[in-house]
């Protein structure tokens, strides 16, 4: 069960967006926005505001890579795999994370909600490839050794 | 008048909304998985493809007819791009025909065969996804789906529930509940409907055919078979008999041979719902409570109300439906005679729903804790059985129900249909039993396949308002009215499937518009044919009354509260 306050704020973005079927995806975005991820309750909880079922909510926001319902880390590392980043070996970008965080294609948050890390088809700034994001923060131009250094960089500062 | 050319037949624009009606008018059969008269237009499927005179391809579900245009529908072009489209999809489907309860049915195994694909290039490297088992009623197994979306829309347009949707995309998609449930835990009542439309088995009706013949072969067990209105209508379907044509007589023969020992006619059970649900109206007429009284005997509408309105099951009647109102009925009927001969009645139901299957498993609907219809099967499940034994049914003869509930009046024959109860019940409670009272009642505005009808009809110095509906969806946006004050009734009949029970989610398919009007009359017929059109006419049910119900009318024939 939620804590109330999730809901509260999921009424408040409700009534900004209106209750119409059509402000599913921005009602979505905002709570994505608000908790990094989609809390399945919150989901069904919407759909019933807005009038439309739990199934089709469902269906919209698994269409869309970008909603999740797995819960996130507090850094969201998102390394891009386009082809510019690709040929830039953007994988031993994604290798040495996984290595540092102790994470994998399956698993992808690490225990203590810190980091989450995932791959994304373009970021849009192929000139700087490889690149990779910190929660939105670009970090152009990696080498595994860069990884290592901000993601000690974070942990420093989180002690 | 405007025509528009056709594999060069000249075809008439007579309104239709597209390419595709107007094909079909034409007398060329092209296929289709994802159109249906009565759904949305999806054009997902891709088979009704056509090709015009310039070599420009489209769907002809999805584009309206223009004066002028010339299309074909069977050229090299085509017949390639519909055999690609089979065998790709194919390349994700299980392909275990032989063994797939609908083998022989399904409308991909008969395309594929159609359009000529006897191989498929393609490895299936799809991963076995689980069998969801969990309802009562149907089973979804996502393996033998093809994405053509019939189910959703028809959960969602004509139901009003929407318990499935597309979820995830490209190789990943799937139709299933929200977040992977269990159509146990959705908002599903079982009414069957998606199996209908579906055209393989990714969604098919959960078969309880083995505890039948379980039950025949077993020496200590009375084996009793109701037979449902709107079954004998439908049953002949599969066996070359005119659609509509009512089978009882030739249905009652094959129980037999099957090894049944009694067969009756839940059109029996029927009449008891009228008494009951007639004496319960007048009741709340009398106190004014509890107003409008809606009917019970629709479990997939039960359990709508139940989900979705639960502020109206107050209002629903207390009465069992007929099958459940029956079977007590019988086993009572029986009680002396099982424990004489160390035997025990076993209920068999045929019934044209799929949610009755979920409706015996309703503890309100036991008699102090016992199980009274011990199982259903639906028209498809019995006459799978009849080809199991290889009767030739079209040749049987035909005859009677057992006694002493053989006999029901016309009004109970009509509640396979929408208005039926409605109509019964009327006839019930009306002073006068003759001729014109029957033509009066016929003609209230209470039959007709409009999803919603209204009539007022005067009883004594009242005017009683009647609504009938049919459709879940009919019904939320009838209940929305009346909770908004818009509408007030005294009496509301619900059937949770468009038209009733005789399109019911067990009923043989394909159910396209020729045979919805065949089995409407094929009812009325059964009803026009009785020689007691009253309920009250019925010889037999004071005789059961007296001998079985009287004193237990409420444990019997009332849900437990």
């Amino acid at each position: 069960m939620l804590d109330q306050s999730f809901y509260d704020k999921a009424d408040e973005i409700i009534s900004a967006h209106g209750k119409g079927k059509e402000s599913l995806i921005p009602i979505m975005q905002d709570i994505q926005a608000v908790y990094r991820y989609i809390p399945p309750e919150l989901l069904s909880y919407v759909a019933k505001n807005i009038g439309i079922t739990e199934a089709k909510a469902y269906s919209v926001a698994t269409f869309y890579e970008n909603f999740s319902f797995d819960q996130k880390g507090k850094y969201v590392i998102k390394v891009c795999d386009g082809t510019a980043c690709h040929v830039r070996k953007g994988t031993e970008i994604l290798a040495r994370l996984y290595k540092e965080l102790d994470l994998s294609d399956s698993k992808r948050t690490t225990d203590d909600m810190m980091f989450t890390v995932e791959t994304v088809s373009c970021l849009g700034a192929c000139g700087l490839a490889p690149v990779m994001t910190i929660n939105d923060t670009v970090h152009p131009a990696m080498t595994p050794d860069k990884v290592t250094e901000a993601i000690g960089k974070i942990r420093e500062g989180e002690k | 008048m405007d025509y528009m050319t056709i594999d060069g037949i000249k075809v008439p624009l007579e309104g239709e909304k597209n390419i595709l009606s107007l094909i079909r008018k034409a007398g060329i059969d092209i296929p289709t998985f994802c159109y249906h008269s009565d759904l949305s237009i999806y054009g997902a499927c891709r088979m009704c493809m056509v090709e015009d005179d310039r070599g420009k391809m489209f769907a002809s579900c999805s584009e309206q007819p223009r004066a002028g245009m010339v299309i074909h529908t069977n050229t090299k072009k085509l017949q390639q791009y519909r055999k690609l489209i089979i065998e790709l999809l194919l390349s994700t489907h299980c392909r275990d025909c032989t063994t797939c309860t609908k083998n022989g049915m399904c409308e991909l195994q008969s395309l594929a065969y159609r359009v000529g694909v006897h191989s498929v290039r393609f490895e299936n490297k799809k991963e076995e996804l689980p069998i969801d088992m969990s309802s009562n009623c149907i089973v979804r197994d996502p393996n033998k789906c093809i994405l053509c979306g019939d189910c959703v829309r028809t959960c969602a347009e004509n139901q009003g529930i929407g318990a499935i949707d597309f979820a995830h995309r490209g190789s990943k998609m799937q139709i299933m509940p929200a977040f992977g449930k269990n159509i146990c835990d959705t908002d599903c009542v079982g009414c069957g409907q998606c199996a209908v439309v579906c055209p393989t088995a990714a969604i098919s009706i959960r078969t309880n055919v083995t505890e039948v013949w379980d039950a025949i072969e077993d020496p200590n067990k009375r084996v009793v078979a109701q037979i449902a209105p709107a079954v004998r209508v439908a049953v002949g379907d599969k066996f070359n008999i005119p659609k509509g044509e009512n089978s009882m007589g030739k249905l009652v023969k094959a129980l037999r041979i099957m090894g049944f020992d009694e067969v009756y006619d839940t059109n029996f059970g029927a009449d008891l719902t009228v008494m009951e649900e007639a004496k319960e109206f007048a009741e709340r007429l009398e106190s004014g409570e509890k107003l409008p009284l809606f009917t019970s005997c629709c479990p997939g509408w039960v359990k709508f109300c139940e989900n979705r309105y639960p502020e109206f099951a107050g209002n629903v009647s207390t009465c069992r439906s007929p099958m459940s109102m029956f079977s007590p009925v019988i086993k009572e009927y029986f009680a002396d005679k099982d424990a004489k001969e160390g035997k025990q009645t076993y209920i068999v139901a045929i019934m044209p729903c799929t949610a009755k299957k979920d409706e015996i498993l309703r503890p309100d609907n036991h008699t102090n804790g016992r199980q009274d219809t011990d199982i259903v099967i639906t028209t498809q499940e019995i006459i799978r059985m009849i080809k199991q034994v290889g009767i030739k049914f079209e040749t049987l003869e035909s005859e009677a129900c057992d006694t002493p509930f053989s006999m029901a009046s016309g009004g109970a024959s009509i509640f396979g249909i929408t208005g039926g109860v409605t109509e019964a019940v009327l006839r019930h409670l009306s002073e006068d039993k003759d001729h014109a009272t029957l033509e009066s009642i016929k003609y209230s505005g209470i039959r007709g396949k409009e999803g919603f009808k209204e009539a007022t009809v005067s009883m004594g110095d009242r005017q009683i308002r009647i609504a009938v509906v049919h459709g879940l969806k009919n019904t939320s946006d009838l209940l929305e009215n009346i909770k908004a004050g818009k509408a007030e009734y005294d009496f509301v009949e619900v059937m949770a499937c468009r038209r009733g029970c005789i399109l019911g989610g067990g009923q043989p398919v394909p159910m396209g518009p020729t045979t919805r009007t065949a089995r409407m009359n094929g009812i009325y017929q059964v009803d026009q044919l009785s020689s007691i059109r009253y309920t009250d006419e019925n010889p037999f049910l004071e005789r059961v009354w007296e001998d079985v119900i009287k004193g237990k009318e409420h444990e019997l024939l009332h849900r437990a509260r």
